[in-house]
């Protein structure tokens, strides 16, 4: 009971500016590269191939696809930071001192995906911006556009945490993203309405978790979902708490963190 | 007597290899002294330590610092300790300034600068406060450790072989800043290899090897034992029995009457040596040679080792 009365906020406050500073000193890789990659998206599907295809549910293919670019940078940014923030003392031993001072769990993790998250709905922001500048974006639905940004920011943030205790290796750490999260991305409507895909295929892609967060988020925009924003919301919640639960876990045994 | 600041109770541990590194530890360690923790390499030091620092899950057993459970009141126990690790571990790209504060934050401390900018004068880091710490020399690092360690004010210290890799100068000086942090109110717990520093630096000393204390003791009973010197007599004829003329050393007989051994304390005012030789002549007693044999705290240490060792074995 005591531990959640007695906040450690100077504990957590110390993680969060840690993080934050370091991702301030490695600008160039955790704003600018995505910034400019967004652009490049831009050049490519926004001008020359989207000046060729149709308008979906009425709204411009370059408009169209933002949401989605935001989501397969905020998918793959939240799971870099949420992972490499907690693997990196691991890696190199300075965990030590995470493990020996008086902090919870809860407090361990609040931080940590505090920051994580924190960083990737920046540069989703910056990447709506950039966008803006390319081609014409509507937001019908502001609060629920935040909301769904910082679920899933926290929500993929979290899953970074539990990859980056999980993780043994650099490789691993990669991986996960690189196998699952790009392709689940690519294949769940971040750059078309899954209505657009022949009959076997769309049903299959209503089993793929992302097609939900990614309409969710572009019904916020456009008000153009392929399933029922309720449904989204209800599966993001659901990721989101699944991924609570296999942390309490970790933390409860001590899962690779202690001996 | 001088109260306890962390008292250690039926503690042990298995790591999930099924090696047991701690078999029933027990120890209080007092208020304000310096306790040597004395062990060959896999002794289970290491263990210990992170056991009481939250690093490493007892299997069973408990211990208070400074009368907090550590699992139970983790947060109130692990904010009176600092532990500085065996290993260099930092993050190389951060200044001085930035991770000594980070500590202090991490501990929940509030900032403050003055107490910072203190622990690193102290440890003559001042002038590398904005310098990244891969720039830093090993024994810079180590300090740096420990300016980490007394960031959030700790009143008990653990200090995982602090010497290891120094050279004799930086020795001396980390032995100063031991002695200082003591007469400062701090509890300091440290291991070593080293018996001479055990020796030089500690209040009391313990002796772990495979997992089990063998032996406690205060510096000054050790030393008092180590104080007998031994000399012996080899004569050239053997003897039945001790003349009563050299009773008054209380000598005794071995190698079957070859030789006559004289036990006496160096620290004392009179040896008797002296004087022994002199009857000795008197008594027309030859002898064909002379040597004498200080037991030290490395040999006791050996011999504690290696009995428990073919005990076990
Ligand atoms: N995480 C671990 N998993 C399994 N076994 C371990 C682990 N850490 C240590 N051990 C084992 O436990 C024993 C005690 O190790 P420990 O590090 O406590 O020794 P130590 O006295 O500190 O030795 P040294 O003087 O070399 O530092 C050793 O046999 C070691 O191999
Ligand atoms: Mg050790």
């Amino acid at each position: 009971m005591s531990e959640w009365i007695a906040f450690n906020r100077h504990s957590i406050w110390a993680i969060y500016k840690f993080e934050m500073a370091r991702a301030w000193r490695t600008l160039t890789q955790s704003i600018v590269t995505p910034v400019i990659t967004t652009s490049l998206y831009f050049v490519v599907f926004g001008s020359a191939i989207g000046s060729r295809m149709k308008e979906i549910d009425g709204v411009p293919y370059g408009a169209f696809i933002v949401p989605g670019l935001i989501m397969l940078s905020l998918f793959t940014q939240s799971i870099f930071n949420g992972s490499f923030g907690i693997y990196f003392p691991k890696f190199v031993g300075t965990i030590y001192e995470l493990l020996s001072a008086p902090i919870s769990y809860l407090e361990i993790v609040i931080a940590y995906v505090g920051a994580a998250a924190t960083k990737s709905i920046i540069l989703g922001l910056l990447i709506l911006i950039t966008a803006s500048f390319f081609v014409p974006i509507k937001i019908l639905h502001p609060g629920f556009m935040i909301a769904f940004l910082v679920l899933i920011a926290t929500t993929f943030s979290l899953f970074g945490f539990i990859l980056g205790v999980w993780a043994q290796g650099f490789e691993q750490l990669q991986m996960i993203p690189m196998l699952i999260i790009t392709p689940l991305t690519f294949l769940g409507g971040s750059f078309y309405s899954i209505d657009m895909l022949p009959a076997p295929w769309r049903t299959i892609a209503l089993f793929n978790p992302v097609v939900y967060l990614i309409s969710g988020f572009r019904w916020s925009f456009y008000e153009t979902a392929d399933v029922a924003v309720e449904i989204s919301l209800a599966a993001t919640l659901g990721f989101f708490l699944a991924c609570l639960l296999v942390v309490s876990w970790i933390f409860k045994t001590g899962y690779r963190l202690k001996s | 007597m001088t109260p306890i600041v962390v008292s250690i109770k039926d503690l042990t541990k298995t790591y999930a290899s099924g090696l047991q590194a701690l078999k029933t530890i027990n120890l209080d360690i007092r208020k304000g002294e310096i306790f040597a923790l004395l062990g060959p390499n896999g002794a289970g030091k290491t263990t210990l330590i992170s056991i009481i620092c939250g690093i490493v899950t007892p299997s069973s057993g408990e211990v208070y610092a400074d009368g907090h459970e550590i699992r139970r009141d983790y947060r109130l126990a692990r904010s009176k300790i600092g532990l500085v690790p065996q290993e260099l571990t930092t993050d190389r790209f951060e200044t001085v300034w930035a991770t000594t504060t980070f500590s202090r934050g991490l501990f929940g401390k509030k900032p403050n600068k003055d107490y910072v900018e203190r622990v690193l004068r102290d440890l003559t880091l001042w002038d590398k406060r904005n310098a990244q710490l891969q720039t830093l020399s090993g024994g810079m690092k180590r300090r740096v450790m420990i300016a980490k360690a007394l960031s959030h004010e700790p009143t008990i210290l653990f200090l995982d072989e602090p010497t290891a890799g120094v050279d004799v100068e930086l020795r001396r000086d980390m032995w100063e800043l031991v002695r200082r942090l003591r007469d400062n109110g701090v509890t300091i717990i440290l291991t070593t290899h080293y018996i001479d520093e055990a020796e030089e630096m500690a209040d009391r000393i313990g002796v772990i090897n495979r997992g089990e204390l063998i032996l406690v003791e205060d510096k000054a009973k050790l030393i008092k034992k180590l104080g007998k010197k031994q000399m012996t007599l080899v004569l050239q004829e053997p003897m039945a029995k001790i003349p009563p003329e050299l009773g008054e050393w209380h000598l005794s007989l071995n190698d079957g009457g070859h030789e006559l051994v004289y036990t006496f304390d160096t620290n004392a005012e009179r040896t008797g040596v002296p004087s022994l030789l002199r009857r000795v002549a008197d008594l027309g007693i030859h002898f064909r040679d002379l040597n004498t044999e200080q037991s030290s705290l490395e040999d006791i240490f050996v011999s504690l080792v290696s009995d428990r060792g073919k005990a076990a074995a």
